[in-house]
C-alpha cells in the first residue's frame, strides 16, 4: 500500500518545527510502524536527506522508549499497543498519517519525534523505590503476600514509564505514571513501611517538573499500553490525603 | 598474556567464603575516596552502581537509552532461578550449579559457577525486599515454574515480564541512589572507548548523543556491564541498540575475548516475515512448558494444522527426547527445529518454522489458566501476526538470542586490563557453549549485587594505584582518536546505507556461522568479512554532522565495530574443531547427529589477545580443570 507521512520535523530543541509531507510507497501489512519509517528513512538516506529522528530500542512494547503521536493518538490508538508493536495491517492504501512528538512543557523536544523525559527519572530518584539497601534481606518468603495484592502490585508495576499518559492529558499530568509507581510499592508490604514518606516526595517531585493537574478524564488510560487502570490515581490520592493527615 | 583465573583454593563449596575471609577491606571512611565507572544499566550494570554507592564509593553510570530503566534486560520474559528448593523437589546448591556446567557442555568455569549457584538464593531475597512483584501462590508464598534443561522447578517470574520487573527494581536501587547524589547519571551517552595509565584501567572517553559532545572521565576502576553482541548478525531478539563497541574497544586496549563463537539460537521465536525486519521477537521458552512442538510427519503437507491428523504428527522433541521432551534444552531445541525444516518439512510461508501447539494444554487446564500464564505472550503474538495461538498453533523459529562469548574475567570478575571489570553478559564466565534458560538474569544480579562490591575492594587495597585526572595525555589521545574515527565516517558519504552494509553481515554469519558451521563456509567467511568492511568504509553513507542528535552516526560506529568483530567471531569457531553447546560444526557430531566434544584437545577457554590492525589476533588458552564434576556426554534423552 501507498500512505502519505506528514511528520513533525525539528531541528533542535529551540528551532521552529513544522510538518514535512513524505510519501510511504509499498508499504506491506507485516511491517511495524517504526519498521514502516525505517524504510522511509533508508530512502532519505539515500538521497542524501537527513533521516527522521525518532526513538525505539527493544520494539516489543517493554522498554517504553518508543514515543510517536499517530493521527492525534499516543502510540496510535490500538488497546495496549505501543509504538513499535503497532502494524501496518491497521492501515489502509492511500492513507494520510500525521506523526508528532509527545507535546509537554515537562517533555522538551530535543529533535523532530525525540523527546526528553528525564522528568520522570527525577520523580523515581525523590521516592519512587522501597530503601533498602544490598545484602541481610530475610528469607523471601519470610512474609507471604496474599495473591491478589501480589497481581494488583504487578498489574501496576507493568508501567513502561512511556510518557503517552502525559502526551495524551490536556493538562499534561503525568498522575497515570506516579500513581502507577505508588500503588505498586504501597500494594506490597515491604513498601509499605515508608508508603507516605514516598508518595508526599514524589507528588512535591512531580509538580516541580511543571507536570499539569488531573482533572480525571480517563486520557492517559485510554492510550496507556500497558492498560494502567485509572483506580491506581484514586488510590494514590487516599495515600497522598493519609500521609497529609499524618503530617499534620 | 596471564590468564591466571585466580581461583580460591580449598574445596568447591568453600571458595567464595574462604575468598571473602581473606580479601582486602576498604575502609568504610575510604570508600568514597575511590570512583567508579560504571558502563550499563542493565541488570548487571544498575545492581552493580547501586550496590557500589551504597557501600560508599563515588559512581559514574553511563547508558546510551535515555533512562537507565530501559536497558535492554527489561525484555526478558520468563524467569530467573535461583536454588531455593521451595516446591521440596531436589533442588539445591549443587544441582543448580551441575545443570547450569552440564547445560554449558562442560564449557564453562567451575568455581564461577559454583558461586553463581551459591548466591542466586540471596537474589530473591533481595528482590522481594525492593518490591518486585513475582507470582505467588493463593497461600501467599513464591510461585515457580520450570524452564529448559532442568527437572526441577526452581524459576522465579512476574508473569511474563520478570526482567522487566528485576530491572525495575535495580533501576530504583538505582535512582535512590541518584537521588542521594552518590551515582552521576549520564543517560544518552556512548562509551567509546577505555582509558589505561600505566596498565590499568583509568577511565572512558564518551560522547554525549545528544550535542556530540565527547568527553572524558577518569576513575580508580572501569566496570563494563554493556550486554551481548548478538546483533553482529543484524537480526536477533536482542534490542536495537545492543552492541559490541564497549567490550569490542576494550578487546583492542588489551582486553582478552574469550569464546566469541558461543552464540545462543533460542528455539521459539517468531519466524521472519520479510527483508523490511527490524528485530526477531522471542516466545518465551516457559511456553513449552504447556505446548508441544511438531511438525507434518510427510514433507510438504500444506493442510492447515488442525486438519492434520494426530497420527500424522511428528512431535520431534518429544521422540528423539523422552525424557526431557518438550523442555530440551535451546541448543538441541533448535538444531532439532533446523534438522526438520531442513528436511522439508517446515510450515508456514517459506517452510521456516515449526508449530507450538497448546491445544492439550488448554483441554487438561483450560483457556483461563493458559491465559493467566501466558495471556502477554500469546497478545504479542496477535499483535505481530494477526493470529489467535489459542485457536491454532504458534509457529515458531529459531533465531539468535544470547551470546555466551564476551571479556575474559578471573574469578574476580576482572579482565586482562588490571582495574577493568566486565559484569552480565559482556563477560564470559558462567555460561560455557550454552546458557540455560532464566540463568542470565541470575547472573547479572550475581555479579553486580553479590561480587563485584566485595572483589572490587581487594583491587582498590591491593592495586595501590595513584589517582588519574582527565587532563593526562592518555585521554585527551583517546579522545582525538574517537573524533577522527567519527570525523572519518561522516567523510566516507558512499552510496549504500549502513543498514544494508550490516544486514548483509548479518545474513552471511547466520549462513556461515549460525546454528551449524563447518570448515568451508568459516572459511568462506573470513573472505568476505574483509572484503565487506573495505566496502564499508569506501561506500557506505553515513549522514549528517557530529554536533547533533545523529542516530545514523550512533549506529554506524556500532557496525564498524561489527564489521571487525566478526572475523573474530568466525576465526574462533574455525579454530574450535569440536562441537559444543551452541557451537555445532556439522564436521564433529555423533552417529545420531548430537554434538560431538572433544575434551582431549577443546577443554579450554579461547581467549584472543589483540594484536594491532595488520595481524591476526592471538590465542591463548585457559585450560578447564574440573575438581567436583566428571565430563560426560550431555544427554536429554
Ligand atoms: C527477548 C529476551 C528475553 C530474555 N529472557 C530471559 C529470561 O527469561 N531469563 C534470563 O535469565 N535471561 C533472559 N534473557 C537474557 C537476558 O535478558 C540478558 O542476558 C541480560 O538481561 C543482560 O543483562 P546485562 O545487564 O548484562 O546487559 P543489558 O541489559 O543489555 O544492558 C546493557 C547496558 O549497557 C549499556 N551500554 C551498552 N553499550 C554501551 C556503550 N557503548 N556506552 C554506554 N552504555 C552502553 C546499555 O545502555 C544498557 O544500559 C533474555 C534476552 C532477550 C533478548
Ligand atoms: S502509565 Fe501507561 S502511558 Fe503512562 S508511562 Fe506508564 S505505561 Fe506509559
Ligand atoms: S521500542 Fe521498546 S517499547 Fe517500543
Amino acid at each position: 500500500m501507498n500512505l502519505t507521512l506528514k511528520v513533525w520535523r525539528q531541528k533542535s530543541p529551540n528551532a521552529p518545527g513544522r510538518f514535512i509531507t513524505f510519501q510511504a510507497d509499498g508499504v506491506i501489512p507485516d511491517m511495524s510502524f517504526l519498521e514502516m519509517l525505517d524504510v522511509v528513512n533508508e530512502g532519505l538516506i539515500e538521497k542524501g536527506e537527513d533521516p527522521i529522528a525518532f526513538d525505539s530500542d527493544c520494539r516489543e512494547g517493554i522498554c517504553g522508549m518508543c514515543s510517536l503521536v499517530i493521527n492525534g493518538v499516543p502510540h496510535g490508538g490500538h488497546k495496549g499497543t505501543a509504538t513499535c508493536q503497532l502494524h501496518m495491517r491497521h492501515f489502509k492504501d492511500g492513507d494520510t498519517i500525521t506523526i508528532e512528538p509527545w507535546r509537554a512543557r515537562a517533555f522538551p523536544i530535543i529533535k523532530d519525534l525525540v523527546v526528553n523525559r528525564w522528568a520522570f527519572d527525577r520523580i523515581i530518584q525523590a521516592g519512587g523505590f522501597i530503601s533498602v539497601s544490598t545484602g541481610g534481606a530475610p528469607d523471601a518468603n519470610a512474609i507471604p503476600i496474599p495473591k491478589a495484592d501480589q497481581d494488583q502490585s504487578m498489574d501496576a508495576a507493568a508501567c513502561i514509564g512511556c510518557g503517552a499518559c502525559v502526551a495524551a492529558c490536556k493538562n499534561a499530568s503525568a498522575m497515570l505514571f506516579v500513581a502507577a509507581k505508588v500503588s505498586h510499592l504501597s500494594l506490597l508490604p515491604q513498601g509499605k513501611v515508608e508508603r507516605h514518606r514516598r508518595v508526599t516526595n514524589m507528588v512535591k517531585a512531580m509538580d516541580a517538573e511543571g507536570f499539569g493537574a488531573c482533572t480525571v478524564t480517563g486520557s492517559c488510560e485510554a492510550v496507556c499500553p500497558k492498560e494502567i487502570n485509572l483506580t491506581f490515581i484514586a488510590r494514590m490520592n487516599r495515600e497522598y490525603l493519609a500521609a497529609w493527615f499524618k503530617g499534620k | 598474556m596471564n590468564l591466571d583465573a585466580k581461583i580460591p583454593s580449598g574445596p568447591l563449596e568453600k571458595k567464595w567464603d574462604r575468598y571473602r575471609l581473606e580479601m582486602k577491606l576498604v575502609n568504610p571512611a575510604n570508600k568514597r575516596k575511590f570512583d567508579v565507572i560504571v558502563v550499563g544499566s542493565g541488570l548487571a550494570g544498575a545492581s552493580a552502581a547501586a550496590s557500589l554507592a551504597e557501600l560508599g564509593y563515588n559512581v559514574q553510570c553511563f547508558c546510551f537509552q535515555d533512562s537507565p530503566r530501559r536497558a535492554h534486560s527489561i525484555a526478558a520474559q520468563g524467569g530467573i532461578n535461583a536454588a531455593k528448593n521451595y516446591t521440596n523437589d531436589g533442588d539445591s546448591i549443587f544441582r543448580l550449579f551441575y545443570d547450569t556446567i552440564k547445560g554449558g557442555d562442560f564449557r564453562a568455569r567451575e568455581a564461577n559457577v559454583y558461586r553463581l549457584a551459591q548466591v542466586s538464593v540471596n537474589i530473591i531475597d533481595q528482590c522481594v525486599a525492593q518490591g518486585v512483584p513475582f507470582a505467588r501462590e493463593y497461600g501467599g508464598l513464591l510461585a515457580n515454574r520450570s524452564f529448559g534443561g532442568a527437572q526441577v522447578s526452581r524459576t522465579f517470574y512476574a508473569r511474563g515480564q520478570t526482567g522487566q520487573q528485576l530491572l525495575l527494581g535495580a533501576y530504583q536501587a538505582l535512582s535512590r541512589q541518584i537521588g542521594l547524589g552518590a551515582v552521576k547519571m549520564y543517560p544518552r551517552t556512548e562509551m567509546l572507548d577505555v582509558v589505561l595509565i600505566d596498565g590499568h584501567a583509568k577511565g572512558v572517553v564518551a560522547r554525549n548523543l545528544v550535542t556530540g559532545e565527547i568527553s572524558s572521565h577518569a576513575a580508580d576502576a572501569v566496570v563494563l556491564a554493556t550486554g551481548g553482541y548478538g546483533n553482529v548478525f543484524y537480526l536477533s531478539t536482542n534490542a536495537r541498540g545492543c552492541n559490541v563497541t564497549a567490550i569490542y574497544r576494550a578487546f583492542k586496549k588489551g582486553a582478552a575475548f574469550a569464546n566469541p563463537c558461543y552464540t545462543q539460537i533460542h528455539p521459539t521465536c517468531i519466524p521472519v516475515s520479510g527483508d523490511h525486519q527490524s528485530k526477531l521477537t522471542l516466545m518465551s521458552e516457559s511456553l513449552r512448558n504447556d505446548g508441544r512442538v511438531w511438525v507434518p510427519k510427510s514433507t510438504g503437507d500444506k493442510r492447515p494444522p488442525r486438519q492434520i491428523p494426530e497420527s500424522e504428527r511428528d512431535y520431534y522433541l518429544e521422540r528423539k527426547y523422552p525424557s526431557y521432551g518438550n523442555l530440551a534444552p535451546r541448543d538441541i531445541s533448535s538444531r532439532a527445529a533446523k534438522e526438520v525444516c531442513d528436511e522439508g518439512r517446515g510450515v508456514g510461508s517459506g517452510g521456516l518454522g515449526v508449530y507450538l501447539d497448546f491445544a492439550d494444554a488448554i483441554n487438561r487446564l483450560g483457556q483461563r489458566t493458559i491465559a493467566e500464564r501466558y495471556g502477554n505472550l500469546f497478545s504479542m503474538y496477535e499483535t505481530i501476526t494477526g493470529e489467535n495461538a489459542y485457536e491454532v498453533p504458534m509457529r515458531i523459529f529459531p533465531a539468535v538470542h544470547y551470546t555466551m562469548g564476551g571479556l575474559w574475567v578471573d574469578y574476580h570478575l576482572m579482565s586482562t586490563i588490571p582495574g577493568l571489570f566486565v559484569l552480565g553478559e559482556a563477560n564470559f564466565s558462567d555460561h560455557g557453549a550454552n546458557r540455560l534458560g532464566a540463568s542470565a538474569l541470575m547472573q547479572g544480579l550475581a555479579d553486580g549485587y553479590f561480587v563485584i562490591p566485595y572483589t572490587i575492594g581487594h583491587y582498590f587495597v591491593s592495586a595501590k594505584q595513584a589517582k588519574a585526572s582527565t587532563s593526562h595525555p592518555e585521554f585527551k589521545k583517546a579522545e582525538e582518536e574517537v573524533k577522527v574515527r567519527t570525523e572519518k565516517l561522516l567523510s566516507i558519504r558512499g552510496r549504500r546505507t549502513v543498514t544494508s552494509l550490516h544486514r548483509e553481515l548479518g545474513k552471511l554469519l547466520w549462513d556461515k556461522c549460525g546454528m551449524a558451521r563447518h570448515e568451508a563456509g568459516l572459511k568462506e567467511a573470513l573472505r568476505k568479512i574483509p572484503e565487506l568492511r573495505e566496502e564499508f568504509w569506501r561506500n557506505a553513507n553515513v549522514p549528517g554532522e557530529n554536533q547533533d542528535f545523529n542516530q545514523a552516526l550512533e549506529q554506524a560506529g556500532r557496525v564498524a565495530d561489527y564489521m571487525e568483530f566478526a572475523e573474530l567471531l568466525c576465526l574462533d569457531a574455525l579454530n574450535r574443531r569440536e562441537s559444543c553447546g551452541g557451537h555445532f560444526r556439522t564436521e564433529f557430531q555423533t552417529e545420531d547427529g548430537e554434538a560431538l566434544r572433544d575434551d582431549q584437545n577443546f577443554a579450554f577457554v579461547s581467549a584472543w589477545e589483540y594484536q594491532g590492525p595488520a595481524k591476526p589476533p592471538a590465542l591463548h588458552k585457559e585450560p578447564l580443570v574440573y575438581e567436583e564434576v566428571k565430563m560426560t556426554q550431555r544427554s536429554y534423552k
